[in-house]
């Protein structure tokens, strides 16, 4: 048949099953803008900022577990994705980025809105791609998908000139994949996992520190049945979250910097780590000289890049967390640790991170225990970066894989209202909470116009601390209460701005608002705002200040006896 | 083994524009500091064969191994054998050469198997061939004389027994 490289690209995405690209056009891209009518089935999300476009398509995939994809014209629309790209970058997201670019024989000219995107985003895509024949574009695309979903996921970007998308070609009916540097391992070593096996046959006080290549590779039921059958305590890395459910009895929270002080310390007690998809990041690891030298480590991880890296461990096992674990489930003994399980439970009454002190102030910590019991656990939560981030990944309660969503690697603020739309648009019949920072909010929240276009119903929480929190409690903690920059002394209206962008505006000042308004929130048909108002100089605790151990944790400072709240 | 030596890293690329690109990218992003690099074509239609000589100890010439096979273009990598290798480099060194010393810088290409392939009134070149001690040494041997000029390829390696 003959195709127009336009058409190429729309067939090539509806073959990989894509439904919805989010995108904002440009000169460069409008032949394949122009071509759209013809594809019905390809939703397209009009944006209203690129970066918009990159984290609602990375929010598409982390929810879905299926690869998001956006697009955007040459120049400043190529160069306003980058940091969307960066965030899928660091944190191992499956998205498809395609641009358009100026026409073959003006690239390297300098021409008007000119980028050399590819080069840009060299270091931060998995691979990248600039196609200067139409004819090539059928197994480019196919290509993208399949190196953005498979092994280690990335992002993957395809660079398309725009007489490209206009040139006329011959393809035929099914693309081919020729990529003989790219064999990523799956299943593991057997003897590496016999050995895996007898180093948790004789341990006595077990961890598992689950990552977020569980929840790529799916291996819930693995993951669970191994911690059962052998009684290893569960800790989750920040991406790892929800991957194990938080009610379950092994279920011992998120270690690091701001991680429950007994899951630090359980890792820090601990004679063997089983460690699988994760990758020893600084934030859990602290000081790698000082890590968890009690314990013997596993390390069962797609990347072997990252075997090694930070930390040297005992048996490495590269390959697909699913399989290994599968394996390794087989040959796993039945065990039970009684002292140790009582040890960490005796660890979370000595250090009750999650108790919330009792006041009558409306603290953060107590809006999302409140949302976590509204909904029951079942929400999709997804974040900003800073205090927010750290309590809501503390204090809600996760049941269901894929629900806590959030930019871990890259901590990329204004996250929370693009991603969470993009979310939406996977998991339409789901509750999505967008768990807010003011600062961050206000970086992205034009998106607000695109979801009430078209018809995206994610509640927003912003935990309005008129400052942009983490950085004033660094500034707190390490350089003597010198607020330099961080205060937001004249942020908008934000009800006021809801009622602008034609969504419902809430706004909370007193804890015994706080229920009635996520009740309103959640039986509103379409987006809504909720203005919490809560305690400005509220830290976040426990705190292992950067590159320390557990030894140098503060935790919250208690006068009273702590009792929960119910 | 933990103290730092030069490894010299052979890798199979693919032969594309960019490819070069993306692999010094990696190295200057991971911090890895190259200290010479020979490009050309391979024994298989399209790959190109690469070789990096890196300063580094065990560790981080695995993690370089493994930051370079993770990209796409690059089909196989392998460290070289400290030992059991034929390594080889071409430098051209231009020497100022007077008629009082041109007989003296003759005889020292003789002794290192160089050969002079340019002259002129007030120097010569020298070609010469070899492992990177033998062009240093040469180089050290010349440096009294003038050295006006030097290039270097960069060196390659093979495996005496079998192919990489
Ligand atoms: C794009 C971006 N710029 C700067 C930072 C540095 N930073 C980390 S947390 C933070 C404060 C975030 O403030 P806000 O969104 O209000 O959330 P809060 O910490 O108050 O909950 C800043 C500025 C960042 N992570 N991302």
């Amino acid at each position: 048949m003959r195709r127009t490289g336009g058409q190429i690209v729309c067939e090539a995405l509806l073959r990989q099953g894509v439904e919805v690209v989010f995108g904002l056009p440009g000169g460069a891209i409008l032949p394949l803008y122009q071509t759209l009518p013809e594809y019905p089935q390809l939703r397209h999300i009009l944006v209203r900022h690129e970066q918009g476009a990159a984290h609602a398509a990375d929010g598409y995939a982390r929810a879905t577990g299926r690869p998001g994809v956006a697009w955007a014209t040459s120049g400043p629309g190529a160069t306003n994705l980058v940091t969307g790209i960066a965030t899928a970058h660091m944190d191992s997201i499956p998205i498809v980025i395609i641009t358009g670019q100026v026409g073959r024989d003006a690239i390297g000219s300098d021409a008007f809105q000119e980028t050399d995107i590819t080069g840009i985003t060299l270091p931060i895509t998995k691979h990248n791609y600039l196609v200067m024949n139409a004819s090539e574009l059928p197994n480019v695309i196919a290509e993208a998908f399949h190196i953005a979903t498979t092994g280690r996921p990335g992002p993957v970007l395809v660079d398309i000139p725009k007489d490209v998308f206009q040139e006329e070609t011959e393809v035929a009916d099914t693309p081919t994949i020729n990529l003989i540097g790219y064999k990523p391992t799956i299943k593991g070593n057997d003897r590496q996992i016999r050995r895996a096996a007898e180093l948790i046959q004789k341990a006595e006080r077990p961890i598992i520190l689950a990552g977020h290549g569980v929840i790529f590779s799916e291996a819930y039921d693995e993951l669970r049945t191994l911690a059962e059958k052998t009684q290893m305590p569960v800790i989750t890395t920040l991406l790892g979250i929800s991957c194990f459910p938080e009610d379950h009895v092994l279920s011992v929270g998120m270690p690091g910097m701001h991680g429950m002080a007994y899951a630090s310390l359980a890792i820090e007690e601990s004679d063997l780590l089983l460690a699988v998809g994760m990758r020893f990041d600084d934030r859990i690891i602290g000081d790698p000289a000082r890590f968890a030298t009690n314990s013997k480590k596993i390390h069962i991880e797609i990347d072997p890049s990252e075997i090694g890296k930070n930390i040297s461990v005992d048996v490495p096992i590269v390959g697909d967390a699913k399989h290994i674990l599968a394996a390794l489930l087989k040959l796993a003994p039945t065990k039970t640790h009684p002292d140790w399980v009582k040890h960490i439970t005796d660890l979370k009454k000595s250090h009750p991170s999650l108790d919330i002190r009792p006041t009558d102030k409306l603290l953060p910590q107590f809006i999302i225990k409140k949302l976590s019991m509204a909904t029951n656990g079942e929400a999709i939560i997804v974040t900003g970066v800073g205090q927010h981030q750290m309590w809501a990944a503390q204090f809600y309660t996760f049941k269901n894989p894929r629900s806590f969503i959030t930019s871990g690697g890259a901590g990329s603020m204004g996250y929370e209202v693009p991603g969470a739309m993009g979310v939406q648009v996977g998991q339409p019949d789901k509750t999505v909470w967008s768990i807010a920072g003011d600062g961050g909010f206000q970086m992205t929240m034009c998106e607000i116009a695109t979801m009430v276009e078209n018809k995206i119903p994610v509640k927003i929480a912003i935990i309005n601390n008129n400052f942009l929190g983490m950085v004033r409690q660094w500034q707190q903690f390490f350089y003597e209460k010198s607020y330099v920059a961080t205060e937001y002394s004249h942020n908008p209206d934000f009800v006021k701005l809801a009622e602008a962008f034609g969504v419902l505006g809430l706004r909370v000042t007193k804890q015994d608002q706080v229920e009635s308004a996520i009740k309103q929130a959640m039986e509103y048909d379409g987006p809504v705002i909720i203005d919490f108002v809560v305690e400005a100089e509220e830290n976040v605790y426990p705190m292992i200040p950067s590159g320390q151990t557990v030894h140098d944790m503060i935790e919250e400072p208690r006068q009273t006896e702590s009792q929960p709240i119910s | 083994m933990t103290t730092n030596m030069d490894r010299t890293i052979t890798a199979l690329v693919q032969d594309k524009p960019g490819v070069l690109n993306r692999i010094t990218s990696m190295f200057r992003r991971r911090g890895f500091n190259i200290s010479s690099l020979a490009v050309g074509q391979s024994e298989k239609p399209n790959l190109s064969r690469m070789t990096f000589v890196v300063q580094g100890n065990n560790a981080v010439v695995e993690q370089l191994l493994k930051n370079l096979d993770k990209l796409i273009d690059v089909i196989k990598v392998s460290a070289a054998p400290n030992e059991d290798v034929v390594s080889r480099e071409l430098a051209l060194i231009r020497v100022s050469a007077t008629p009082d010393t041109r007989k003296e810088i003759v005889q020292i290409a003789d002794i290192f198997r160089a050969h002079i392939v340019g002259v002129s009134p007030d120097s010569l070149i020298i070609e010469v061939a070899g492992d990177a001690d033998k062009m240093t040494s040469m180089q050290d041997l010349l440096k009294g004389y003038g050295l006006l000029e030097v290039m270097r390829t960069g060196t390659i390696v093979m495996h005496r027994g079998k192919s990489s």
